[in-house]
């Protein structure tokens, strides 16, 4: 086992690990505290703290979500000692109830009481896989989530990126199981909007 | 049966339903909707090819100063 390889000392197992999860330590720690350069400082102190309680970690919760835990609380400890006061809101984005499809693509009109779409959302089946699956797509993607408030852009990625359950996503991020969902689904949204107007383009 | 869900509903439930959050009466109504709706279908299916292609996202990687930092760190701690 990946903890008892390390408890062991050993270092390519550690490595594998750090290369896996720091890149978004680095995000998370950044949410709380003034600079990047903190932040870094923020991560390399959480590690030490890592490995100094490695050896009470119990395995209740899946490593990665411990170690997040251990990051989340020196970040927002540090962010507190600097003076720093984030809200969630400002992490979370102020637009958690916005419409999910823009109110014009349903037809009020039609005599339905569900309302129907004025225009159907488009079969992605019908797109070719090079364009479909090309890199202008994924910088599309990627850009769209640099560009989400942070705490919305590091749902999505801990969990449609890399994979993460939404109860490790909830315990790492100190997240309730609501507010992990509607994050979810504004970022998921948004990124579904920025597919549809890319592959709509030159579709045709 | 109270009134049948409309699409504008439906859209904001999407990830409740996709994360199995939506039970009992809640999600046949959503259901319901869904097998009568082109438009719907269309939507659920596209916000899932948007979880399938973010799951094809590659992550940035660390800086070697931060590694050597970090290893640096390990062995320190491993004495």
């Amino acid at each position: 086992m990946l903890v008892e390889q390390i408890r062991n000392g050993d270092e390519a197992a550690f490595a594998m690990l750090a290369d896996e999860l720091q890149p978004a330590m680095l995000r998370v720690a950044a949410m709380y505290v003034s600079s990047r350069s903190v932040a870094e400082d923020v991560v390399q102190d959480a590690w030490i703290g890592v490995l100094r309680g490695l050896e009470r970690f119990e395995g209740r919760s899946s490593l990665r979500t411990w170690i997040f835990r251990i990051l989340t609380n020196t970040a927002k400890t540090r962010g507190i000692r600097e003076g720093r006061s984030v809200p969630f809101s400002s992490l979370a984005g102020d637009d958690l109830d916005a419409p999910s499809v823009d109110p014009d693509r349903f037809d009020t009109a039609v005599d339905d009481p569900r309302g129907h779409w004025s225009t159907l959302p488009d079969d992605w089946r019908g797109v070719p896989e090079e364009r479909l699956l090309g890199n202008e797509t994924f910088a599309v993607i990627g850009r769209t989530i640099d560009e989400l408030p942070p705490m919305q852009a590091e749902v999505i990625r801990l969990r449609d990126a890399l994979g993460w359950t939404s109860e490790e996503v909830r315990n790492a991020l100190d997240l309730s199981e609501t507010n992990q969902r509607v994050l979810l689904h504004r970022a998921r949204t948004k990124v579904r909007a920025a597919l549809e107007r890319y592959l709509a383009d030159e579709a045709t | 049966m109270g009134r049948e869900m409309t699409c504008k509903e439906l859209v904001e439930l999407v990830t409740a339903y996709l994360e199995g959050a939506l039970r009992g009466r809640r999600r046949r109504r959503f259901e319901a909707h869904l097998a009568a709706c082109d438009g719907c279908t269309g939507y659920l299916a596209q916000i899932r090819q948007t979880i399938r292609l973010t799951g094809r996202l590659t992550e940035e990687r660390v800086t070697d100063a931060q590694r050597t930092a970090l290893l640096a760190a390990f062995r320190d701690w491993r004495g």
